[in-house]
């Protein structure tokens, strides 16, 4: 019998007003893997995974968590289900009100009831992970540089140990060097603590580094998937534009949404 | 003829947005209100928010009372010497400040301090993806964010607007005594024998509601904010001025169900 995947999304539709942006997608996240999502912005990357997360609901179609079906779930249910997901946002959000270590333990404390003292420690444990030392514990967010924000980020979403992490655009807006240290930090953190990835990205050296399997979305559907080896031979000319980043090709960039 | 169908079409969209607006702000407020009486309650944040919403208004609530209970005894003073009627500027100053003028004052002043405090706070929040990150954290931006807000707004209203009271009669009392000839023991006398339980009772009343529509302005309109900073300013104009109009709004029909006969 093959293994329950960890996520799988049928048919899965969101549009806003006139606009669709997800159109009948349709993908599957088997256990410790790790897949990247490469695509356009604007083509429904992000929309995919608030799908997931309940942040947004899907108008039609369905998503399983570990083969339970999420996709109207709410209240307490939907919290239990969140306990297995860390995610890394595109610009950290992190909480500016609250230290960095508050920021890391948050979900520990809120959602685990661990209690603060114990949460501290092992918050300044993530940290560590994540190569920023107890000092940095204690400074807001706003006194960190976008690298060390997106390290913290990383040391949240790994805080609770989850099963399944979300990177969404982890090195957008990062120099190429410190981009490069969080892919590092990525694949060292996901190798160590054995979970299941799921990052969006537009970024194709961050893709190639971090995947071991892509799949690319164009107009709100999966249009192309693959392990990572086989993006250079994928024969699917979408995909051959974006990975060159070419301008002339099938896609053609929309000026106004 | 087609100028006239689109003006009827022009008047049916903004009503339609209207009512869905409405609609959308009764279904926030029924969650929110549901959230305050559910577990995780967030006592640390909540007193948190009432030292924000109560303690750090006093001065310009206060202010702002003082100067009202003056002017009023000075207005009333000259309206009533009209008709040699000037021994009742005490009685007439401690009815409008306790029954009307404490609470509006207080609720627009804290509207304009705390309902743009409030939609601004949850605005940013809400752009640079806080909220998203809470709910990932499995915690409820509703109860997190808003119920402790509402409490405190509906708690420390009140308790601000019985100082106002005060500090408004007291500014009475000074322009009374120092300008207009008056008694200073005849003038408290006069005050305290002429209030009635229900002139200070109906107010505080007041006061939790307009507390109430504060948070629930703020934190509405924060929640409901799109894009950047533009989109956080226009989350911040709108919970004022919408947390304004709505406690003017409220006032009138609360005087009317306290006073109508």
């Amino acid at each position: 019998m093959a293994a329950v995947p960890k996520i799988e999304m049928r048919g899965v539709k969101k549009r806003f007003g006139p606009k669709v942006v997800l159109d009948g997608l349709d993908l599957t996240l088997n256990k410790g893997e790790s897949l990247v999502v490469i695509g356009g912005s604007g083509t429904g990357k992000s929309v995919m995974i608030k799908c997931v997360l309940g942040i947004l609901r899907p108008d039609a179609g369905r998503v399983l968590v570990d083969g339970q079906d999420v996709t109207r779930m709410g209240g307490r249910a939907r919290e239990k289900v969140l306990r297995k997901f860390g995610m890394l946002f595109q610009g950290s959000a992190l909480f500016d009100s609250l230290p960095v270590w508050e920021n890391v333990a948050f979900g520990l404390i809120q959602g685990h009831g661990v209690k603060r003292n114990k949460a501290r420690d092992i918050a300044v444990e993530k940290l560590a992970k994540v190569g920023l030392g107890p000092e940095v514990a204690n400074l807001s967010p706003s006194e960190l540089s976008g690298g060390m924000q997106k390290r913290v980020g990383l040391a949240r979403a790994i805080a609770a140990n989850p099963e399944i992490i979300f990177f969404d655009e982890p090195t957008t807006g990062l120099d190429p060097i410190m981009a490069d240290v969080i892919n590092h930090l990525i694949v060292n953190t996901v190798r160590d603590l054995g979970v299941t990835t799921l990052s969006i990205t537009h970024d194709m050296t961050s893709a190639r580094k971090i995947a071991n399997r892509i799949a690319m979305i164009y107009k709100g559907k999966i249009i192309w998937h693959g392990p990572t080896d086989q993006i250079d031979k994928s024969g699917n000319e979408y995909v051959d534009q974006f990975i060159h980043g070419r301008a002339e090709g099938p896609i053609k960039m929309e000026v106004r949404g | 003829m087609e100028n006239i169908l689109n003006v009827f079409a022009a008047t049916g969209r903004v009503i339609l947005n209207f009512m869905a607006q409405m609609g959308r702000l009764a279904v926030f407020a029924g969650d929110a209100i549901s959230c305050c009486f559910r577990p995780p309650v967030y006592a640390y944040l909540t007193l948190q928010q009432m030292q924000r919403i109560g303690y750090f208004s006093l001065p310009v609530v206060g202010l702002t009372a003082f100067f009202t209970g003056g002017v009023m005894a000075l207005q009333i003073f000259l309206g009533a010497s009209r008709y040699g009627a000037e021994q009742f500027v005490p009685q007439v100053v401690a009815i409008g400040i306790t029954r009307e003028l404490g609470p509006v004052i207080a609720g627009l002043m804290v509207a304009g301090r705390v309902a743009s405090a409030i939609a601004a706070e949850i605005g940013t929040m809400r752009v640079t993806e806080q909220i998203d990150a809470l709910t990932t954290l499995s915690t409820n931006p509703m109860k997190y964010l808003v119920a402790p807000r509402l409490i405190a707004a509906v708690i420390t209203m009140p308790i601000l607007v019985a100082i106002a009271d005060s500090i408004g009669v007291f500014g009475g009392y000074v322009l009374g005594t120092q300008s207009l000839g008056f008694n200073g023991a005849i003038y408290l006398k006069n005050t305290i024998d002429f209030l009635e339980f229900d002139d200070v009772s109906s107010g505080l009343w007041k006061a939790a509601a307009f507390g109430f529509i504060i948070a629930l302005l703020g934190c509405y309109n924060g929640f409901n904010s799109k894009g950047g900073a533009q989109g956080v300013g226009a989350a911040t104009t709108n919970a004022v001025v919408s947390a304004s109009i709505s406690i003017l709004a409220a006032n009138y029909v609360l005087t009317k169900i306290f006073f109508a006969d």
